[in-house]
C-alpha cells in the first residue's frame, strides 16, 4: 500500500478506520482454504495408512478386489474410471466444441445466448438424475441400439460379448451427456474471446467462413479449448452417481465396452458404508485419495491452460 | 513538429487564443492577483519539493507550490505531465495505489497532512473526479453520505445539510422532488454536479476537481464552471484541466506541468498572455508537439 | 475468390478449387449446427422425459408422508424433504461467510503471489470429486462419533460451496468500478468502510445470485451425503442424527427393484430438478438483470 513517510501512524490510522481487522480477517477467511485443502490431503492419507502400508504401490496395479480375504487392488478401478471417461471424452470433445464453434461463429447473437443460457440450465442438472434417466431411458435406448452397434463395430473386441445394459458403454454415454454443456460454455467463450480483427483478416484474404473458424480462429483458441477439455475430463473423472447407477458394479477388467465395470468412485460410493473392519475402510480412502490427486493434477493443469489462454486474448 | 492527436482540438481552440484572451479573463484577474506567488492572500496548501513514485517511475519532480485560499488556482499541461498524479496526492488519494510513495511535504494551513490521520485529511480536502461516479444510491443518500459515515447526524441535520449541499451545487431545483430516486437516473452534467454537493456536504477547505468537464456537453460545462465561480467565496478550489480555455475562464492562478515538473505557476493572466517559460508559451500557443 | 481476377489461373482448376471450398465450408458449417442441435435435442428429449413422467407421478402424498416400509405401497418423502433443507443450511452457514469474506479478500486486499496461490487452490478445491468430500466429512465427523449425522452430510456440502463462494463474491466485486472506491474515500471513508458502504452494497445482488446458484448446486449432490448423512427413513431429530435427502433418495428408490418405488424416484428427481432449475432461471435472469451497472 502507498505509504506517506510516516508509515507507523499509517499503520495506527488504518487500524483505527478498521482496516487491518477487515485485512486480517478477511485474510483469515481466505487462509482457511488453504487450511482446508491441506487437512483434506492429510485426512485423505492419514486414514489410507493401514493399506498403503499393507499393499504399498502394488495396490495401484493388482486386479484383486477380495473383501472377504481382506486383499484390495485397485487396477480394476482405474481402468473403469479410464475407459469411462474416455468413452465420455470421444463422444463429448465433437460434439461441444462442434456445438461451440456454431454457437460462437455461426448462431446470431441472440440466439447463441439463448442456446447457451438453456446448455449452461442443463449444466446445472444434478448428477442423480442423470444417473435416474441413465437407468430408465438411456440404458433401454442403448438396447435397441445394440444391434445395429453391433452390425457396424460389432468384429472389434470392443464391442463384443452379451451386453444386459448396464456397461462401461452405457457409464461413458451418460456422462458424455453431463460433460457437453460444461465442454460447449467454455469453448464457446474462448472462441468468442479471439480478437475480431483475426477473423477479418482471414475473411479479408478470401477466406470462407469455415476456413477463417478452422485456419485462424481455433489455432488460437486452442489451448483454452484443451483447458475446457481437461476441466471436462476432471470431472468425468470424480462423476459418481451417474456412473454408479448404470456402469454395472462388476470389478473385472474386461476389453468389452459392453461388459458391465466398475470405477473408483462408483466403488466408493457403493461400498463406503458396507465396508467392515479397518482394512476395507482404509482401501476405499485410498482409493479415494488415488481419485483426488489424478483430479488435482488434471485440474491444477486444465486452469494453467485456461489462464495461459485468456491471458493471449487480451 | 506532430503534435499528439489529442492535443489536436486544444491546438485549433489555442491558435486563436493569444489574440483571445484578453477578453476571456475577467479584467479583475488580470489586474488583481497577478503574482500569484507573492502572498497576496493567506496561504491554504503549499507544497515543498515533492516527488511521487509509482513503484521505480518517478512521476512528479521536486514539486513546491503555494495555494491561496478563496481562490481558484488551474494546471494544465499534456496528458501524463502528472498535474492529475499532484492533484490526488494533495488529499493523499494516491495512497490507495499500491506500491506508490511520496517524499517531501503537503501542508494544509501550516500543518504536514502526511502526520495527520488520512480520512481528516480527505474531509478537509473534497475531491471530485473526471467521471462522474455516483454510488448506487438513492440522490439523498449519496449526498448524506459522507455526513453519515464522518458522525451520526439526526434525521432532519441530514435533510438540511443534503438541502443546502444540493442548493450550494445548483441542483436543488432539478432534484427536489426526486431526491429518494436512483442517482443513476440523472443525466450526465447533474450526475457531476451531484458529485460536487455529495464533496460539498462535508464542508471541505479545499476542494480538488480532476478534469470534471472532461465527460460533458458544453452546457453542462458551462453549469460547473458558473458553480465553480460561487464556490471561491466559500471553499479553495483546484482544478486540474485539459482545456485551456477553461483555466482562463475560470481560475486565478495557473501551473503548467510538463513531464512530472511544474514548469511555470503564477496567475492565470501572466500564463496565458506572458509567461516567462519558453515551454509554457509553446504550449498556450499550441506549439507544443 | 481473390485468385478469380488473376488471369494466369487456368481456369478448370480454379474452378474445381472454389468449389471444393465452397463445399467444405458448407458441409462443416452444417456439421457444427447439427452437433448443437443433437446435444440439445439430447438434453432436452430426457428432461422432458423426466418432466413429463415425473409430474404424472407426483402427488400430494409426496409432500406430506413419511416413506412406507418397503413392500408397501404410497408414502412420501416429507422427511427427506426437511433433510435436504436442514443440511443446505448448515452447508450455507458454513460456506457462505468463508467463501464471501476469502472473496472480498481476493478483491480487494490481496495482491501477487499470496493471491495467486489462494486462486489457484481455490480451483482446485473446486474441482475436487464430490465423493471425496464425503470422505473427508467423513473422517473429520463421522469417525470420531461412531455414527452418522446432519452435521457430517452438511460439512461435506459446506466445504464444497467454498471455493465457487470465494470466485463469485470476488467476481461481482471486482465489477464495482475503482472510482466508486474512490469516490467513497475521498470523502474520508477508510478502506473498509468504502467496501462495507459503497462496494458491497454495489455487488449486493451478484453476490446473492451467486450464494444462490451455489446452493442450487449442492442441493443435487448424492455423493458426499451416502456416508455422512447416509438416510433415515423416519424424522431425524436435531442436527446429530441420520438424515434422509432428497438426492440420496433418488438414488436408492431408482436402483431398488420395486415399482412404486421407481414411481417416487421419478417424483423426487421432478421435484428436485423443478427446485435446482427454478433457482438458476430466477438468479440468473431476474437478480442479475437488475443489478446497477454505472458504466
Amino acid at each position: 500500500m502507498g505509504a506517506g513517510p510516516k508509515p507507523a501512524s499509517s499503520f495506527l490510522q488504518r487500524l483505527k478506520g478498521g482496516d487491518e481487522v477487515a485485512y486480517l480477517i478477511t485474510c483469515i477467511a481466505a487462509s482457511t482454504i488453504l487450511a482446508l485443502t491441506a487437512l483434506i490431503v492429510f485426512e485423505l492419507y492419514h486414514n489410507s495408512a493401514a493399506s498403503r502400508g499393507k499393499f504399498g504401490f502394488a495396490f495401484l496395479f493388482s486386479s484383486t478386489w477380495d473383501p472377504v480375504n481382506d486383499q484390495y487392488g485397485a487396477l480394476p478401478f482405474i481402468y473403469g474410471t479410464v475407459v469411462t471417461s474416455a468413452v465420455a471424452l470421444l463422444i463429448g470433445i465433437p460434439l461441444g466444441v462442434g456445438a461451440a464453434i456454431f454457437l460462437a461463429e455461426m448462431a446470431p447473437p441472440k440466439v447463441s445466448e439463448a442456446l447457451t443460457f438453456m446448455i449452461e440450465l442443463l449444466a446445472a442438472v444434478p448428477s442423480v438424475i442423470f444417473g435416474l434417466l441413465g437407468i430408465f431411458v438411456l440404458v433401454p435406448i442403448l438396447k435397441w441400439l445394440e444391434p445395429a452397434i453391433r452390425a457396424v463395430l460389432g468384429w472389434t473386441p470392443l464391442f463384443s460379448g452379451p451386453f444386459y445394459g448396464v456397461s462401461l458403454f452405457a457409464a461413458g454415454v451418460v456422462m458424455s451427456v453431463m460433460i457437453i454443456p460444461f465442454i460447449i460454455s467454455i469453448s464457446r467463450e474462448v472462441i468468442l474471446a479471439v480478437p475480431n480483427d483475426q477473423r477479418e483478416a482471414a475473411l479479408a484474404l478470401g477466406a470462407t467462413r469455415w476456413e477463417s473458424t478452422w485456419d485462424v480462429v481455433l489455432p488460437n483458441a486452442f489451448r483454452g479449448i484443451m483447458g475446457s477439455v481437461f476441466l471436462a475430463l476432471a470431472r468425468a473423472l470424480g462423476e459418481t452417481m451417474a456412473v454408479t447407477m448404470v456402469v454395472g458394479n462388476d470389478p473385472k477388467i474386461k476389453a468389452s465396452l459392453f461388459a458391465p465395470g466398475y470405477s473408483i468412485a462408483a466403488v466408493i460410493a457403493n461400498e463406503f458404508t458396507e465396508a467392515t473392519g479397518e482394512m476395507y475402510t482404509s482401501a476405499l480412502i485410498e482409493l479415494g485419495l488415488v481419485l483426488f490427486a489424478l483430479t488435482v493434477v488434471i485440474n491444477g493443469g486444465a486452469r494453467l491452460l485456461v489462464a495461459a489462454g485468456e491471458r493471449n486474448k487480451t | 513538429m506532430q503534435a499528439p492527436s489529442r492535443q489536436t482540438s486544444a491546438d485549433k481552440q489555442s491558435a486563436s487564443k493569444v489574440e483571445d484572451m484578453d477578453s476571456v479573463i475577467p479584467e479583475s484577474h488580470a489586474a488583481g492577483s497577478s503574482q500569484a506567488q507573492s502572498g497576496s492572500g493567506a496561504v491554504k496548501l503549499s507544497a515543498t519539493n515533492l516527488n511521487f513514485f509509482y513503484a521505480k517511475f518517478q512521476a512528479l519532480h521536486g514539486i513546491s507550490m503555494k495555494i491561496l485560499a478563496n481562490q481558484v488556482t488551474a494546471f494544465i499541461g499534456p496528458s501524463g505531465c502528472g498535474k492529475s498524479t499532484f492533484l490526488r496526492t494533495l488529499n493523499r488519494m494516491n495512497e490507495t495505489i499500491k506500491s506508490s510513495r511520496v517524499e517531501g511535504e503537503i501542508l494544509l494551513d501550516g500543518e504536514d497532512i502526511f502526520t495527520q490521520e488520512v480520512s481528516a485529511v480527505r474531509r478537509r480536502v473534497g475531491m471530485v473526479f473526471q467521471r462522474s461516479n455516483p454510488f448506487p444510491k438513492s440522490i439523498f443518500d449519496n449526498i448524506a453520505y459522507g455526513p453519515r459515515i464522518n458522525g451520526s447526524p439526526s434525521r432532519s441535520e441530514l435533510r438540511d445539510k443534503v438541502e443546502q449541499s444540493l442548493r450550494r451545487a445548483a441542483l436543488w431545483d432539478e432534484v427536489k422532488d426526486k431526491l429518494n430516486q436512483s442517482a443513476y437516473g440523472l443525466s450526465g452534467g447533474q450526475q457531476q454536479r451531484l458529485c460536487i454537493a455529495r464533496a460539498l456536504a462535508v464542508d471541505p477547505e479545499v476542494l480538488l476537481l480532476d478534469e470534471p468537464c472532461s465527460a460533458l456537453d458544453p452546457i453542462a460545462t458551462a453549469k460547473i464552471e458558473d458553480l465553480i465561480f460561487q464556490l471561491k467565496s466559500s471553499c479553495t478550489l483546484v482544478i486540474v484541466t485539459h482545456s485551456m480555455q477553461q483555466a482562463a475562464r475560470v481560475a486565478d492562478n495557473t501551473g503548467f506541468f510538463l513531464l512530472g515538473k511544474l514548469i511555470e505557476f503564477d496567475s492565470t493572466a501572466v500564463i496565458f498572455k506572458t509567461p516567462n517559460k519558453k515551454e509554457t508559451e509553446d504550449y498556450v500557443t499550441g506549439r507544443f508537439g | 475468390m481473390t485468385a478469380s481476377n488473376s488471369p494466369h489461373a487456368p481456369a478448370s482448376h480454379f474452378d474445381f478449387l472454389h468449389f471444393r471450398r465452397k463445399t467444405v465450408n458448407f458441409v462443416m458449417l452444417s456439421l457444427t449446427a447439427i452437433c448443437t442441435f443433437v446435444a440439445l435435442g439430447v438434453l432436452l428429449y430426457i428432461l422432458g422425459y423426466l418432466f413429463v413422467h415425473g409430474a404424472s407421478s407426483l402427488s400430494l402424498d409426496f409432500f406430506t408422508k413419511l416413506p412406507t416400509p418397503v413392500g408397501e405401497a404410497g408414502g412420501g418423502m416429507a422427511n427427506a424433504i426437511v433433510g435436504s433443507g436442514k443440511l443446505l443450511l448448515i452447508a450455507m452457514c458454513l460456506g457462505v461467510p468463508i467463501g464471501f469474506l476469502g472473496g472480498v479478500y481476493l478483491a480487494e486486499f490481496a495482491g501477487g503471489k499470496f493471491a495467486f496461490l489462494i486462486r489457484y487452490v481455490t480451483d482446485l478445491l473446486n474441482g475436487v470429486p464430490s465423493i471425496v468430500m464425503g470422505i473427508f466429512a467423513y473422517t473429520i465427523i463421522v469417525l470420531p462419533q461412531k455414527h452418522f449425522s446432519t452435521l457430517a452430510g452438511g460439512l461435506a456440502l459446506g466445504v464444497m460451496m467454498i471455493p465457487i463462494a470465494v470466485r463469485s463474491s470476488e467476481e461481482f466485486l471486482r465489477a464495482v468500478p475503482l472510482n466508486l472506491r474512490e469516490g467513497s474515500m475521498a470523502l474520508g471513508a477508510s478502506k473498509t468502510r468504502a467496501i462495507l458502504t459503497v462496494v458491497i452494497p454495489a455487488a449486493k445482488n451478484g453476490i446473492i445470485t451467486g450464494v444462490m446458484l451455489n446452493l442450487a448446486r449442492v442441493a443435487g449432490e448424492t455423493a458426499p451425503l451416502l456416508f455422512t448423512s447416509f438416510g433415515n427413513r423416519y424424522w431425524s431429530h436435531g442436527w446429530n442424527e441420520p438424515t434422509a435427502a432428497l438426492p440420496v433418495m433418488i438414488f436408492t428408490y431408482a436402483i431398488a427393484p420395486y415399482e412404486d418405488w421407481h414411481r417416487q424416484a421419478w417424483s423426487a428427481g421432478f421435484v428436485l430438478l423443478s427446485l435446482v432449475l427454478a433457482i438458476n432461471v430466477f438468479a440468473r435472469l431476474v437478480l442479475s438483470n437488475k443489478k446497477h451497472v454505472a458504466r
